[in-house]
Formats: C-alpha cells, sequence, structure tokens
C-alpha cells in the first residue's frame, strides 16, 4: 500500500467559528474589587479604538482545528526526516518529560535563586559536560539557536581583537565556501567583512587558497568539521596554525559535532571557540523551526595577562556557577569584558533539559556511539548507492563519509530534465522526508543526507531503493516527476507566485484588504 | 559497545552486517582520516559527561526528579514577579497541541507540502498578531522581544541609511537594553535615553525633540507598557514627532495588553516587537519565548525585515490552497552575508502556541482579560497604598499589570520584606535598586489573570504584618 499523508480541507482559522463563541472562559472580574477600585478610565488616547480582528471559536474548534493540522505536517515521530546538516535524531520522551514539568515551566527567571538550585545544578552541570565534550574550558548556555551562538563568538572575537587593541586592523573573517549561510550573516552582524575559499577536489579547504586569504587582516576563521560535505578536514590542525600565527581566533561551528564525539574535539583540533547545537546533536526536538539552544565553549586562553583576562570572561550570559562558601549555585550575570546579554535572560531551558536528560541517558559511551551508528549509517548508505544511475559524488568520492553525504543529481538533471527537487519530492511521495536541497551551494543539484544514528537499517535501505526507483522512471518518463509529490497534503507549491508583489500574502489581514480592494500596491 | 533503545542499528548483529557491507572490519576505520595530531588524547569514557555510563530510563528519571524537587513553584500565590516575563495561565488545549509529535518534531519547513500544517498554523499566528498590532507584515518568529527590539534597531539603520544613533526611553526595560547594545556596539551605533518626568514616568517631549534636532536618529523607540509597568499615554504624539525628524517609530509592546491598549499600528509604529511569553509559553526560568516582529505594508520596511515570513499562496496547478516560505532572498541561507539578519532557528513551536492562545481566547478573551488583569492589579496597587509608609504605584500615570511599589518610607529595607515574604510562600516584586538606584527600596509587582483577591489580600496582609502595620 502506497503511503499517504491526511489531506483535510481544513479551513484558515478565519473561516471557522462564529460571532460570540469562545474558546477559552476569562473569569469574572471580582464585584469587591470592582467595587473597591471603581471605574478604570484610561485616557482616550490611549484606549483601544477598535477591537482586535480575531476569530471566535469554541474550545473544541480550536483543538480540532490544530489537531487536523498536526495531521498534515511530518515530523521524525513519523518516519525518517534525513536532512542533511539539521541532524534529526529522535527526539527521546522521557527528556520532554523532564523539560516540560512545572517544576521547569512555572520558574521565573528572576526568581530567587535559592528557589532554582534544582535547576541551575543541572544547569552548571550541562556546561561542565558540553566543555568536556567539545574539549574546552568554559561554556555559557545563553545562546538561543546555532545562529544566536555564532553571533556570540564571532563578537566574542570582536571583543577579544578589541582588549588587544587590534580591532582596528583586525576586520575579516574567512570562511569556507561550503559553510552554512549563518557563518558569513553572524560576521557581517558582529561588523566583519567575509572572506570566502574555495574547497580543494578532496573536499577540504584548498590550504594554498587560503594562506593568500590570511593577512593581518584576519580575525578569524568560522569551519564546521565535519564539513557540510559530511567529511573530515584533513588538514585541520595546519588550518588552525596559519590562523593563530596571525593571531586569529578558531570558530568552530557545532552543528556537525554528531560526526566526531568520543574520536576527537574542537578542542583537540585547535579551536579557541565552539558553538553547540542542543536541538541536533543532543536531541531537542526542532519544533518546526525552533526553539533551540546553541551554547557557547570557549578555551581559557589568555587575552589580557595583566588584567588577567580570559577568554572565557568574554562570553555572553548570566552563566550559572557554584558557591563554595555558601554551598549554593547562583547566576553570573555579565561582567565588564563580556560581549554581553543576547537575549532578555538565562538560556532556553525546556531544549536544556532536554538535552541534560539525553546526555544523562547516553553517558560517554553512548555519545560514542551515537557517532559511530551516524557514520556507520551514512557509509552503508554510501555502499547501497554505488553506481546508481543518474547521482554522483563531487569531491573526495573514494572518501569515508561522517554523520553525512551530498549526492549530486545533475547527471540525472543533465539526462533526464529531472532535477534535484524533482528526486525531493519524489521521496515525499514514498513517505520519507526529503534531504537539505540545493546545498551545499558548492554541489550542483545537491542532495544532502543525513539519516542520523537513530535510523534503522531497513529505513536506509529502503530510501536507497526508492532513489533507484525515481532515477528509473526519470529515464522513462521524465514527465512523471514533475507532478510529484501526489501523496502530501498538497501538491507542488507556486513558490513564483507566492512572492510576486501583487500576490505576496504574509497575513489574513492582506488577504481580506486585498479583497476588498483596500490594500495599496506594494511599493 | 553500547545496545541502546535510541540506537537501532547497535546490537552487535546489526552493526556486523552493515561493516560487512561497507567492507570494513571495524568502525574506527571509518575515522582513519582524522589524523593522530588532531585525535582526543584523553580517555574519552573516564570525561565527566553525564554520570559516567549509559543510565536507563527509570535510573534518569529517578535523577532527573533529585534535581527537580529542589526547585520551588509560587502556586499559591503565584509568583508576583514580572520584568519582562510574567505568570499568566497556559491552557491546557495548548499544551496539548505544542507536545504533539508532528509539530513538536517536525523541521522548518523546507518541503512544503509535507509540512502543510505547521505553515498555516504559523501563518494564523502571523495573521492573530497582524490584528493584535494592526501592522500588515509579521515574521514567524524571533527568539525574544529583546532581541527582536535589537534587530529592530538594526533595521532602522539599512531602511535609514547613514544615521548614526538610536533614541530609547530612559525606563526601558535594562535587560533589553543590555541586549540591544551587545548589537548594535559592533557597528559603532549609538543609543541615547530621552529622561522621563520623574512624577509621571512619561517620557519628556521636549528632551525628545533636543535628541531628534540634528537628525541623526534612525528611529525611536518606546515600551508600553513601560518596563516601571505605567503605560506611555503619549505614544501617538511620540511617534508624530520621530516621523518628522525622518526616524523610524518602533514600538514593544506585551501582547496581553492589547484587548484594551491602543494597538501600535494605530499609533503610528513602522515597526512593532512585543513579547509573546504570556500567550501561552509558560515562564521556563526565561526561555523559550517568543519575539514578536510587525512591519507596515511597505516594500521599503519588507525587504529589510529579519526572519523567516509564512506567505498563503497556492499549488502550481492552481486549484488548491498552500503555504510557502515567502522572500526568502533576505536571509541566511540564500544571501549569506548580505543577509539581513542571520537568524535562522527560531521559535516557531513557540508561535504555534501563541496562534493556539489567541484562537481560543478570541476577540471577546483578549479584551477580557485586559480588563480582568487591569482591575486586579489595581486592587492590589489601592490596597497597597493604604499601608502607612508604602506608595502605590509610585508613578502617577495610569498602568496595566505592574506597578512600581515604593518602601523608601515603610522602615524596613525591601530585602527583609522579601525574605519575610518568601517565608510565607510569596514571591514579592522584582527589587529595582540594581537598575534604577534612584528608586531606592522600591519594588516592581505584577498582578494578572492568575492572582485571585484571596492571592491579594494575602499579600497586603503579610506586608502589613511585616512592616508591624
Amino acid at each position: 500500500m502506497a503511503w499517504r499523508q491526511a489531506k483535510w480541507p481544513e479551513p484558515i482559522i478565519y473561516e471557522l467559528g462564529a460571532p460570540g463563541r469562545i474558546g477559552f472562559l476569562v473569569p469574572e472580574i471580582e464585584e469587591e474589587i470592582k467595587k473597591y477600585v471603581g471605574e478604570i478610565k484610561l485616557p482616550d488616547k490611549i484606549k483601544r479604538s477598535s477591537p482586535p480582528e480575531l476569530p471566535e471559536l469554541s474550545e473544541v474548534e480550536v483543538l480540532r482545528h490544530f489537531v487536523n493540522l498536526t495531521q498534515m505536517t511530518y515530523g521524525v515521530d513519523n518516519g525518517p526526516v534525513p536532512l542533511g546538516s539539521c541532524t534529526m535524531k529522535y527526539n527521546p520522551k522521557i527528556a520532554m518529560e523532564a523539560a516540560f514539568d512545572p517544576r521547569v515551566t512555572m520558574l521565573h527567571p528572576l526568581q530567587d535563586e535559592r528557589t532554582v538550585q534544582g535547576l541551575l545544578e543541572m544547569m552548571y552541570l550541562l556546561e561542565r559536560w558540553l566543555a568536556n565534550i567539545v574539549g574546552m574550558d568554559a561554556c555559557t548556555l545563553h545562546p538561543a539557536a546555532g545562529a544566536h551562538g555564532e553571533l556570540a563568538g564571532v563578537l566574542i572575537i570582536r571583543k577579544y581583537h578589541e582588549l588587544k587593541g587590534q580591532i582596528d586592523k583586525k576586520k575579516e573573517i574567512i570562511i569556507p565556501d561550503s559553510a552554512h549561510g549563518t557563518n558569513p550573516a553572524s560576521s557581517s552582524m558582529a561588523g566583519f567583512k567575509v572572506i570566502e575559499v574555495k574547497s580543494d577536489e578532496r573536499g577540504n579547504v584548498d590550504i594554498e587558497a587560503l594562506k593568500a586569504a590570511v593577512s593581518e587582516a584576519t580575525a578569524g576563521l568560522m569551519i564546521t568539521n565535519p564539513s557540510t560535505l559530511g567529511m573530515f578536514e584533513e588538514n585541520i590542525v595546519e588550518i588552525a596554525k596559519i590562523i593563530h600565527e596571525v593571531d586569529g581566533l578558531l570558530y568552530y561551528d557545532g552543528a556537525n559535532l554528531n560526526g566526531i564525539m568520543g574520536y576527537t574535539r574542537p578542542g583537540d583540533m585547535g579551536f579557541d571557540i565552539a558553538h553547540i547545537n542542543i536541538h541536533k546533536t543532543f536531541s531537542s526536538p526542532h519544533g518546526g523551526g525552533g526553539p533551540g539552544a546553541g551554547p557557547v565553549c570557549v578555551k581559557d586562553r589568555i587575552v589580557d595577562p595583566d588584567k588577567g583576562i580570559k577568554l572565557s570572561d568574554l562570553l555572553p550570559g548570566p552563566r550559572v556557577v557554584y558557591d563554595e562558601k555558601e554551598k549554593k549555585y547562583k547566576l553570573k550575570w555579565p561582567g565588564p569584558y563580556s560581549v554581553g546579554m543576547l537575549k532578555a535572560f538565562f538560556g532556553n531551558v525546556i531544549p536544556l533539559v532536554w538535552g541534560f536528560t539525553y546526555i544523562m541517558a547516553m553517558g560517554p559511551q553512548g555519545l560514542k556511539e551515537a557517532t559511530e551508528q551516524a557514520v556507520i549509517n551514512t557509509n552503508y548508505f554510501k555502499k547501497l548507492m554505488e553506481g546508481v544511475k543518474g547521482y554522483t559524488l563531487y569531491y573526495g568520492p573514494e572518501r569515508w563519509r561522517k554523520h553525512e553525504i551530498v549526492y549530486s543529481a545533475k547527471p540525472l538533471a543533465d539526462e533526464t530534465g529531472v532535477n534535484a527537487e524533482d528526486v525531493a519530492k519524489g521521496l515525499l511521495d514514498a513517505g520519507f522526508y526529503a534531504p537539505t536541497i540545493y546545498f551545499p551551494l558548492i554541489v550542483p543539484e545537491a542532495l544532502m543526507i543525513e539519516f542520523t544514528d537513530t535510523e534503522t537499517k531497513e529505513n536506509i535501505e529502503r530510501y536507497a531503493e526508492r532513489l533507484k526507483e525515481i532515477a528509473r522512471i526519470a529515464y522513462e518518463n521524465p514527465e512523471e516527476p514533475k507532478k510529484w509529490p501526489k501523496n502530501t497534503a498538497v501538491g507542488r507549491i507556486d513558490a513564483v507566485k507566492a512572492n510576486h508583489p501583487r500576490h505576496v500574502t504574509p497575513t489574513w489581514r492582506v488577504y481580506r484588504l486585498r479583497k476588498e480592494g483596500k490594500l495599496g500596491l506594494l511599493k | 559497545m553500547v545496545k541502546h533503545p535510541w540506537l537501532p542499528n547497535s546490537p552487535d548483529e546489526i552493526k556486523k552486517k552493515m561493516l560487512e557491507t561497507i567492507g570494513v572490519k571495524d568502525v574506527s576505520e571509518l575515522f582513519s582520516d582524522i589524523p593522530e595530531e588532531a585525535r582526543i588524547k584523553v580517555d574519552w569514557n573516564k570525561l565527566e559527561i553525564g554520570f559516567g555510563r549509559p543510565l536507563s530510563e527509570i535510573e534518569v528519571k529517578r535523577k532527573i526528579e533529585e534535581y527537580l524537587d529542589k526547585n520551588k513553584i509560587f502556586k499559591n500565590p503565584p509568583p508576583f514577579l514580572g520584568g519582562g516575563a510574567w505568570p499568566h495561565y497556559v491552557p491546557a488545549v495548548v499544551r496539548y497541541i505544542i507536545t504533539r509529535g508532528e509539530f513538536m518534531t517536525t523541521y522548518t519547513p523546507y518541503q512544503p507540502e509535507i509540512a502543510y500544517g505547521l505553515m498555516q498554523a504559523l501563518f494564523e499566528y502571523q495573521s492573530m498578531i497582524a490584528e493584535l498590532l494592526d501592522m500588515e507584515v509579521v515574521n514567524a518568529s524571533m527568539y525574544d522581544w529583546a532581541s527582536a527590539a535589537a534587530e529592530a534597531f538594526l533595521m532602522s539603520f539599512r531602511v535609514n541609511r547613514g544615521k548614526e544613533k538610536v533614541i530609547v526611553p530612559s525606563t526601558m526595560n535594562p535587560f533589553h537594553e543590555k541586549v540591544i547594545n551587545s548589537y548594535l556596539w559592533p557597528h559603532g551605533y549609538k543609543i541615547e535615553k530621552v529622561k522621563h518626568d520623574p512624577e509621571t514616568g512619561l517620557m519628556d517631549l521636549e528632551d525628545l525633540k533636543n535628541k531628534l534636532s540634528d537628525k541623526k536618529a534612525a528611529a525611536v523607540y518606546i515600551e508600553n507598557p513601560s518596563f516601571l509597568g505605567f503605560i506611555e499615554e503619549n505614544a501617538k504624539d511620540i511617534g508624530e514627532i520621530a516621523h518628522d525628524a525622518g526616524a523610524l517609530y518602533i514600538i514593544g509592546v506585551d501582547p496581553m495588553s492589547l484587548g484594551v491598549l491602543e494597538s501600535p499600528g494605530k499609533l503610528g509604529a513602522d515597526i512593532a516587537v512585543g513579547e509573546g511569553q504570556p500567550l501561552g509559553l509558560g515562564l521556563n526560568f526565561g526561555g523559550p519565548y517568543l519575539g514578536i516582529f510587525a512591519t507596515k505594508w511597505n516594500m521599503k520596511f519588507i525587504r529589510q525585515m529579519p526572519g523567516r515570513i509564512m506567505g498563503l499562496t497556492t499549488t502550481k496547478t492552481g486549484d488548491q490552497r498552500a503555504f510557502a516560505m515567502i522572500l526568502q532572498t533576505r536571509e541566511q541561507h540564500i544571501r549569506r552575508e548580505k543577509a539581513t539578519s542571520n537568524i535562522c532557528t527560531n521559535e516557531a513551536l513557540c508561535a504555534v502556541a501563541a496562534a493556539v492562545y489567541m484562537a481560543l481566547l478570541g476577540k471577546e478573551g483578549f479584551k477580557k482579560i485586559g480588563e480582568l488583569i487591569l482591575y486586579r492589579s489595581h486592587y492590589a496597587a489601592k490596597k497597597l497604598n493604604e499601608i502607612t509608609g508604602v506608595k502605590a504605584p509610585r508613578f502617577k500615570s495610569e498602568f496595566f499589570k505592574e506597578f512600581v511599589v515604593d518602601f523608601n518610607e515603610a522602615g524596613v529595607d525591601y530585602k527583609t520584606i522579601h525574605e519575610e515574604l518568601l517565608k510565607r510562600g510569596i514571591h514579592g516584586g522584582l527589587y529595582l535598586k540594581p537598575y534604577y538606584p534612584e528608586l531606592g527600596e522600591s519594588a516592581l509587582y505584577c498582578v494578572t489573570e492568575v492572582h485571585t483577591k484571596q492571592d491579594i489580600d494575602f499579600l497586603v496582609e503579610s506586608i502589613k504584618e511585616i512592616l508591624g502595620r
């Protein structure tokens, strides 16, 4: 039987309900309060002039509406999501139970520290565990996501050079061409110029190109290892040396940490700063795009020996510290050398408690095993794909892959017109989430596939079979894949229309005003 | 060798078959490309990572309970503590929907056809927020209010090229101020604070005009209600003054107030930001929260907006409604160093929670809950004000759910009051001296729909008792 996703004709919430219905009973204001306070008259100029146009639904209608929407959504709980670089592993339910416990969710961030000792202790331990996992000396759990951690990291690089009085010449961050888009974007946000270096044919950073790019202006380098091509950067030690020689700092993008745990650590490779995606390597769920958590760890590198400033003094926060004298965990708010705060309070504790629980259940042996499983899964899949017509590997095809592998559907596209997007839709129709497509940018028609450690051998085999079948159909009947997907909640989306200034509809308000002829042209 | 329930291929017999197919004897061969000098030099298994070995679920549960039991939840009464995160009720339906696996474990909808439901939910979040704010364009979330405000300032510099500073109220949330500093510092942009009237707390409009006279401001920002609780009733005038000086107008809001307070859109805001935490998220010790970000129907603004946006469209065949991530050429995965922001993972599931929350409360609910909060907070302030030596609210302006309680004449320092309240199971308001030294022994109290009359009376009686009144 073919796979089918639910396909409900579910209206937009504004098309549901009826005037006067309520989904939540707001308590009446106590009569005594009313009498005591008297009438509250807000100044006219600040009083709401017309009620917000919110829908009016009963509780059961709201519930059914959103349940129907969940059924037209596919997550790891439904089946494999082998999205390269996104590390969509299983999100253990015991960790969810811990993270959503009221003794976490009902804690106010400014609550007296003596009343949150349990949570602070967990967070203190998590900082230490993460520091050990990445081979660094200190961590902050403050950043809310990977890119937020990157911003923290490049701000630390900026602060480092500022404290050393050399920020006027340290203006550039070097980034490989295979990097995540967040790396250059984070560098820009920290006021740096981005210098891109290319990859060589083995998938490593081209050392000659790197040497040519490095100068006294180099503030640092951002790199992920294993790379987005899924391969270990073989020259990492030399790269670290080249960057350190000009007093640049090395930043480790932790998106692919799940490919190396137990074998090497960013700290062992010469990195100074690393971020960690709790919502990748440490199993908290992605929630359709977030929340995540992006802790940042640093080596205890000396910044200013006279003032005794170390790199850890630059970390954003608050962070958790243990007061030996008082035998108490405390929040340490950012000091004078810190890059400051990047969000209003501590950190995203729901994902953090999730990650804490996951690490507890895995222990060092389990984490290393997870890495091995991820790498076995990738290379097993690579073996199954050998000689399959239509797909090819660029960059060191003979090399082992780590956590992920990037196939190119360029032969298929050239020979049949069926491209990476069509292949992706063909996978959806078989009940698999598609790979990350058209990324990394250096692989044409890229299919970036990552099974993670939690996918079964059988599913990997089925997935490879489906890729073969897609290629077979493409060669036999190249028109067919253009009609995919057919088994999902909706068919292929019109993205051009979605983005056209005359059609672009970011809210129901825009839809409604346009229909009523009350919306001006977008200019 | 670890056989683990979360690692389906970890049993030896399966692993062996897979390695055989790959053509290696041992898994370590797959890591042979890691050069010796880059390898870990210490014994990984002996590092302090977890508790030294994998734990069973039974053991994990027991340990977690030990830690969580050391936390104290203030339930009866709920904490009278706000300051940018506030105790609000989380309806059961909200928690039920967001913990469903399909939503919780799905990814950013890069494949819209199979993530239709999530995209519709996010579109509905954007749509309902648009109505609360009276703004046309809303993104699918930022991290929190503070980071949304920081990105709004960065956006104002892109829209208003060549400007050098932003103008903020001297009563702004001190945590937000720190975050904004961190985001603006690398670019050398300056933050200037406008004075406030010491009696009312309201922004000094003459000082605002002075600070704008050099025409160097990219934006003027206010928070409404302010950090200190009062309502900035001149919000509309401030917007006009900002616009006259060529600055954008950014308003930060608590969405819970928008059933009773005028919307940013009607007050003239070009960008609205805010904290979605009250909309069904819980307190979560500070995160995950939900950064609200919205702008007006103006291409110049939309092009410079940060973050993901869901858009309503159709299928290619045109016969079915569908959703797409729109205007992605602003974003980091396409635009790289020229992107409007580096944000990638946002707070999508929190936005879904907010969507469910807004749908439950609906048109009537927002007004009613706003009024309930107003009356209860006013009741609390008035009751506290009756205690000799206690003044509440400290500022003469109208307020929403928070207000400053002045204990300077109480004869007891706030630390003692706080300790005594804790003994009675009450968490009092935020001590303000570290943030606003001029306010001395004052605290910011927060009263919402979760605080009943009994809760408030208990607080008032306790304070009377502590002060010996």
